[in-house]
C-alpha cells in the first residue's frame, strides 16, 4: 500500500507561448501510513503535485502509481481514487455549501454512493474524529468562525474515509490557537487511524514539531527528502530558495560558532534548550 | 474550459491598434458597426472585409484568437442563417416538407451571417487591443455629455471596470471550488440535464458567498480611501490624442464615406434579381 510517482513532468499551458514546467521530473514514494510535510516556496510546484496524487490534474508526462496500479490506466476511475486520497485544499471552508454542517459533511459520502443512512453515519463520525462541536451540527456552514468551518470543511473530506489524506496549508489564516488546534487534530488522526498523511505547509515550525518525513520542493524539483532533522541541517541551502529552518536552528548553529559546543540538530524549542543545558553542563558553567 | 472564452478579453501585443486612444477606437467600432448596416450589397462586403483584414493585421493579434470569439455566437449565428434561409419570400428554389428555400433568403442569409461575423469579429478586435481599464476610461470620457441630463457616467464606467476585473478572478475561483468538490467525488460530466443542473449547485453557492465577500471587502477599502464617485476626481493617466488618433479620425470619415459611396453606385449587375 503505497502512493509510487514515478518520474512525473507537468507543464502549465504548454500550447501556449509561455509554458511553465511546474513539474520537473519528480519521483518519490510515500509510503503507507506515514505523516510527511511537503514545503516549498510560492510557485515551487507543491500544489500541483498534490493534484496529481488524487487525480485532478494529469500529468504531462510520467506514472504515478497507486497500490501498484498505474492511475492513468483506461480503466482505472479516478473517482474511486478520489475517495481514497482525500485532498483538502487550501482554504477549504470556501467550498462549503449546503443548508447545515451536518447536509455538507455527508455530500462525500452520498456522492461515493452511500445510503443516507450509511452517510450520515460516517458524516457524524467524521464531525467527532475532528472534534466539531455537537450543538453546531444543524447550524448553517455559513455562520460558523473561521476555525470551526475549517474542521468542517476537514470533516467533509474525512467522511468519505480516504486512505490517505493530503492537507494544503490547513493552518492558513488562522490564528495561533486554531492554527495549534487543527494540527493537533489532524497529527492526533494520524496517530489514531494510521493515516498516511501529508501536510503542505510553508511553517517550518508546524512541520518540525508534528511530521517524520520532509519533502522540500524548489522549482518544480524535489531538493531534499528525509527526517526533519536532517533537512534542517541544510538551513543555508533552505534559505537561498526563499526557505527558512525553524528559528531554534539559527539560535543553535550561531551558539556553536560562538564558541559553545552544542548539538545543533534539535529542531523544536525543547529539544533545543535540552542540548544548550547539556553543553553548559559540560562545559562547567552550570 | 472556461477559460475558452475570448470576447472581453485583452490580447498583449505591441501594435499602432494598441497604442491609439480607447476613444478613438471606440468610435471607430461604432462607425464600422454603422457601416455594416449600411452595406447591400457584394463589392461593399468586399470592402469592409478587407479593411478588417488589414485592421487584424496590424494589430498583430493571432488571426486564430479573433476567430475564436465567433464559437461563443455560433448558435445564435446559425439560428439567424437557418430563419433568413427558410422564412424569406420570393423565388423559389428549393421545397421539401414545410421549408422553402428561395433566390433572396440565400441572398439575405449570406449577407446576414457576413455581417454578424464582420460585426463580432471588429468588435472583438476593440476589446483585445484595449486593456478593460482604458476601455471604461474612454467610454466615461466619451459619454461625459450625458451628466449634462444627470447620467451617472463615471458611477457606471466604474461598475463597468469592477465587473471586468472580476471576470477572470471568478474563474479561477470556479476551478478551484470546482477541483475541491470533485475532491469530494462531485460529478459534473455525466447525467441527464436535471442531473448536471443540480451537479452545479456545489459550486455556485460557494462562488456566490465568495462573490459578495469580494464585492464587500472591495467597497470596505474604497471607503477607506475615501472614494466618493467622480466630482473632482483627476485621473493618474489622463486621455491624451495623440498624431495618430487624429489621422484615425481623418480615415474613419473617408471609410464611412467610401462605404456610403459604394451602397449607392457599387451594386453589381447581376446582382439585382428580378
Amino acid at each position: 500500500m503505497s502512493i509510487i510517482v514515478n518520474h512525473l513532468y507537468h507543464v502549465y499551458g504548454k500550447d501556449t507561448s509561455r509554458p511553465v514546467k511546474a513539474l520537473d521530473d519528480i519521483c518519490c514514494e510515500i509510503g503507507d501510513g506515514q505523516f510527511i510535510g511537503l514545503i516549498g516556496h510560492t510557485g515551487s510546484g507543491k500544489s500541483t503535485l498534490i493534484q496529481h496524487l488524487n487525480g485532478l490534474l494529469r500529468a504531462t508526462g510520467g506514472e504515478i502509481y497507486y497500490n501498484g496500479r498505474d492511475i492513468y490506466d483506461k480503466d482505472y476511475k479516478l473517482k474511486d481514487l478520489r475517495s481514497k486520497v482525500g485532498l483538502v485544499f487550501q482554504y477549504p471552508e470556501h467550498q462549503l455549501f449546503e443548508i447545515t454542517v451536518f447536509k455538507d459533511v455527508c455530500f462525500g459520502p452520498l456522492n461515493q454512493g452511500y445510503s443516507q443512512k450509511e452517510a450520515e453515519l460516517r458524516a457524524f463520525h467524521a464531525l467527532r474524529m475532528v472534534g466539531f462541536p455537537e450543538e453546531l451540527y444543524y447550524r448553517s456552514p455559513f455562520d460558523l468562525s473561521g476555525g470551526q468551518k475549517r474542521r468542517a470543511a476537514i470533516a467533509g473530506v474525512l467522511a468519505m474515509r480516504p486512505e490517505v489524506m493530503i492537507l494544503d496549508e490547513p493552518t492558513a489564516g488562522l490564528d495561533p490557537q486554531g492554527r495549534d488546534e487543527i494540527l493537533e487534530q489532524i497529527s492526533r488522526l494520524h496517530r489514531e487511524y494510521k493515516m498516511t498523511t501529508i501536510l503542505v505547509s510553508h511553517s517550518m515550525e508546524d512541520v518540525a514539531k508534528y511530521v517524520e518525513r520532509l519533502i522540500v520542493m524548489n522549482r518544480g524539483r524535489i531538493v531534499f527528502d528525509g527526517i526533519p532533522r536532517e533537512v534542517f541541517r541544510h538551513y543555508e541551502q533552505l534559505e537561498e530558495m526563499g526557505l527558512a529552518a525553524p528559528a531554534v536552528t539559527y539560535v543553535l548553529n550561531d551558539l556553536k560558532k560562538a564558541g559553545l559546543d552544542v548539538d545543533t540538530s534539535g529542531i523544536t524549542v525543547d529539544e533545543a534548550a535540552d542540548s544548550i543545558c547539556k553543553a553548559l553542563k559540560s562545559a562547567g558553567k552550570i | 474550459m472556461v477559460r475558452e472564452i475570448t470576447i472581453g478579453q485583452y490580447y498583449y501585443a505591441e501594435s499602432v491598434l494598441h497604442r491609439l486612444d480607447p476613444r478613438v477606437k471606440l468610435m471607430g467600432t461604432l462607425i464600422y458597426v454603422i457601416a455594416l448596416f449600411i452595406l447591400n450589397n457584394i463589392l461593399g462586403y468586399v470592402f469592409a472585409a478587407i479593411i478588417l483584414a488589414a485592421l487584424i493585421k496590424l494589430s498583430k493579434v493571432p488571426f486564430k484568437y479573433i476567430v475564436k470569439g465567433l464559437r461563443a455566437v455560433l448558435i445564435v449565428l446559425l439560428l439567424t442563417i437557418s430563419l433568413n434561409l427558410f422564412l424569406t419570400p420570393g423565388i423559389q428554389l428549393v421545397h421539401f416538407w414545410i421549408f422553402t428555400i428561395t433566390a433572396e433568403g440565400i441572398k439575405t442569409s449570406v449577407f446576414m451571417a457576413l455581417r454578424l461575423i464582420m460585426l463580432i469579429m471588429g468588435c472583438s478586435l476593440m476589446t483585445l487591443t484595449t486593456t478593460p481599464n482604458n476601455l471604461t476610461d474612454g467610454l466615461e470620457r466619451s459619454l461625459k455629455f450625458l451628466e449634462v441630463v444627470k447620467v451617472p457616467v463615471h458611477e457606471i464606467a466604474m461598475m463597468m471596470s469592477i465587473a471586468l476585473r472580476f471576470i477572470p478572478i471568478l474563474l479561477e475561483e470556479t476551478d478551484k471550488i470546482m477541483k475541491a468538490q470533485a475532491a469530494r467525488g462531485a460529478d459534473f460530466e455525466s447525467g441527464g440535464i436535471i442531473k448536471r443542473a443540480k451537479a452545479m449547485v456545489p459550486i455556485l453557492v460557494p462562488l456566490f458567498v465568495s462573490a459578495f465577500r469580494r464585492a464587500n471587502d472591495l467597497a470596505m477599502a474604497m471607503e477607506a480611501r475615501c472614494y466618493r464617485g467622480g466630482a473632482g476626481r483627476t485621473k493618474m493617466k489622463p486621455l491624451k490624442y495623440r498624431r495618430a488618433d487624429g489621422v484615425s479620425y481623418v480615415l474613419m470619415a473617408f471609410f464611412l464615406a467610401g462605404v456610403i459611396l459604394i451602397s449607392r453606385f457599387g451594386t453589381l449587375p447581376f446582382e439585382v434579381i428580378a
